[in-house]
């Protein structure tokens, strides 16, 4: 479904990602492992359209969208929740959460989304009115996630969805990953949280300093010695 | 007693004509976060377009504003599109100040080739004739420009909370990378933003023109007291600016009256430059439109 074929990109003069490859197919969920400043992030904006590669492909069923702006790809149905939350902070969580509609595809349903996330969420639904800003930071990355599935895209990709959150909130962020897939959503995810991150994902990668190390299916990452010891702390 | 409502009433009244002009200004600064120096021009060409129309054709101005307006929205929209987006990507953003400066001065120049350096009036159609409001006297086209002021901050508050494009405006001034994100082309919200920008100085141009005249020079004036208006009422703030135009309006009529017309300006500034050092962010400004001006 998406593919990522030898991209280089970086910032300003500086390079970051080198050749970098990957694949997520139709109903998988794939995740990206790597340190602090490996490039998970420039690498999910390169797909995003945020940042454009210098060169290499990015392909979405097999359509060229390296050169689309952001809002067009957001348009063929890829949605980045980025890292950092990154609402807007003015506006109430309910607009913010209707931002995340604004898609055409998703606007029609906009009211069914929204009761949807509001049960996903909860906590939500008691704050609707209030700006985001007066939000907790955990309240406020709901509030991003939430945002991101009111899109309703074919592909949601995650950077650090569980970032700031309290252990039994991580849990519960991780139950929402696992049914946006088992909606059918395609999942493309980078978490810290490495172990539980493998747990629901069917293959991932690992990228170290801007260039793609090792890919394999979820299970075989987490018996891997190196990942163990890197990211696992095992 | 009576002296003091009528210049209160003219301040008013000269504060609603300051209002209609900086309104543009600063949603422009609020959204796009560029300084338009130009917009005093655009004010000019909106005053000869309106002269054009109701000599040429002999309409009312006010029904020329049907064309003014939308005329003006091009022109603002044009600006963003080819002005300043290619600039966006510039090394320093000053660049951009530069660039409406420079637009500022060839639209001048441009006025002073069609036009000359004559004034130009715009037929009155009645709307200098005077209105008795309980004590006072004022002139039937400064109350439509004052409704006209107010009418535009209402309904430029209803648009930004309640369409789909004006949320998409406002989510873009917040956060411009996550509207991306939800799909926003920010580009185009920038154009459509000057273009509302411009649009409103248009309307404020056809209802000015009749009160007015036109001359190649006219915007600078306006456009000064505007910027006073747009720092007082918190950048970026559209009814803060109404309020500080209000305000500035009656601190001109008054000093113009108890102090000496000489003074009128000095005293304007001298306020301004006060407030500026007490309260740098705005008399009028929240947390809310602050966050417009930061990145
Ligand atoms: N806007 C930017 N300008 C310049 N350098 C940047 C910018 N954003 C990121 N970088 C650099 O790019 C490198 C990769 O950053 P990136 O955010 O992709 O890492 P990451 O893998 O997501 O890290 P983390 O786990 O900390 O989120 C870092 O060294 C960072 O300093
Ligand atoms: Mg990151």
């Amino acid at each position: 479904m998406l593919e990522v074929e030898h991209i280089d990109a970086g910032y300003g003069s500086t390079v970051i990602l080198q050749d970098v490859s990957l694949r997520v197919d139709t109903g998988e969920v794939v995740t990206i492992v790597g340190a602090n400043g490996a490039g998970k992030t420039t690498t999910l904006r390169c797909i995003a359209g945020l940042l454009q590669p210098r060169s290499g492909r990015i392909r979405l069923d097999g359509q060229d969208i390296t050169e689309l702006a952001a809002h067009d790809i957001v348009d063929l149905g890829i949605t980045l929740i980025p890292e950092g939350r990154q609402l807007f902070p003015d506006m109430t969580v309910r607009e913010n959460l209707m931002m995340g509609a604004y898609r055409r595809e998703a606007r029609a349903c906009q009211s069914q989304s929204l009761s949807e996330v509001l049960d996903l969420f909860p906590r939500l639904a008691e704050r609707l009115d209030q700006p985001a800003v007066s939000l907790s930071g955990g309240e406020q990355q709901m509030v991003a996630i939430a945002r991101g599935m009111m899109a309703r895209p074919k592909i949601l990709m995650f950077d650090e969805p569980s970032l700031g959150l309290a252990p039994i909130i991580v849990s519960q962020v991780f139950e929402v990953i696992e049914q946006v897939a088992a909606s059918g959503t395609t999942v493309l995810i980078v978490e810290q949280n490495v172990f539980h991150t493998l747990k629901v994902a069917d293959r991932g990668y690992v990228l170290e300093n801007g260039r793609m190390t090792l890919e394999d299916s979820a299970a075989a990452l987490l018996a891997d010695d190196h990942v163990r010891q890197a990211y696992l702390g095992i | 007693m009576e002296i003091f409502l009528q210049i209160l009433a003219n301040g008013v009244m000269l504060g609603g004509l300051f209002a209609i002009v900086a309104i543009g200004l600063t949603l422009i600064f609020g959204i796009v976060k560029v300084i338009n120096f130009a917009h005093g021009e655009f004010l000019m060409v909106g005053m000869y377009l309106t002269f054009l129309l109701t000599t040429g054709l002999d309409l009312h101005p006010y029904i020329a504003a049907a064309a003014v307006v939308p005329a003006l929205f091009v022109l603002g929209a044009l600006t963003q599109r080819f002005l300043i987006q290619p600039l966006l990507s510039a090394r320093d953003e000053h660049v951009q100040i530069f660039a409406t400066v420079g637009l500022s001065t060839a639209l001048m120049n441009l006025a002073l080739l069609i036009f000359g350096a004559d004034i130009a009036n715009t037929p009155v159609h009645g709307v200098r004739s005077q209105v008795q409001l309980g004590p006072v006297r004022v002139l039937e086209g400064q109350i439509w420009i004052l409704v006209a002021a107010v009418a535009l901050v209402i309904g430029l508050q209803f648009f930004m909370k309640r369409t789909t494009l004006g949320r998409a405006i406002r989510a873009t001034a917040q956060n411009r990378a996550a509207a991306q994100l939800m799909g926003i082309n920010d580009r185009l919200i920038y154009v459509l933003t000057f273009g509302i920008g411009a649009a409103c100085v248009g309307l404020g141009s056809a209802l000015i023109a009749p009160l007015y005249p036109a001359s190649p020079t006219v915007g600078t004036y306006f456009v000064l007291i505007a910027f006073v208006v747009v720092v007082l009422g918190g950048l970026g703030s559209v009814a803060g600016a109404f309020f500080g135009a209000i305000l500035i309006g009656i601190v001109d009529a008054m000093s113009g009256f108890y102090i000496g017309s000489d003074l009128r300006e000095a005293v304007v500034f001298g306020i301004f430059l006060v407030i500026l050092i007490l309260k740098p962010s705005g008399l009028f400004s929240t947390r809310l439109n602050q966050s417009h001006v930061s990145p």
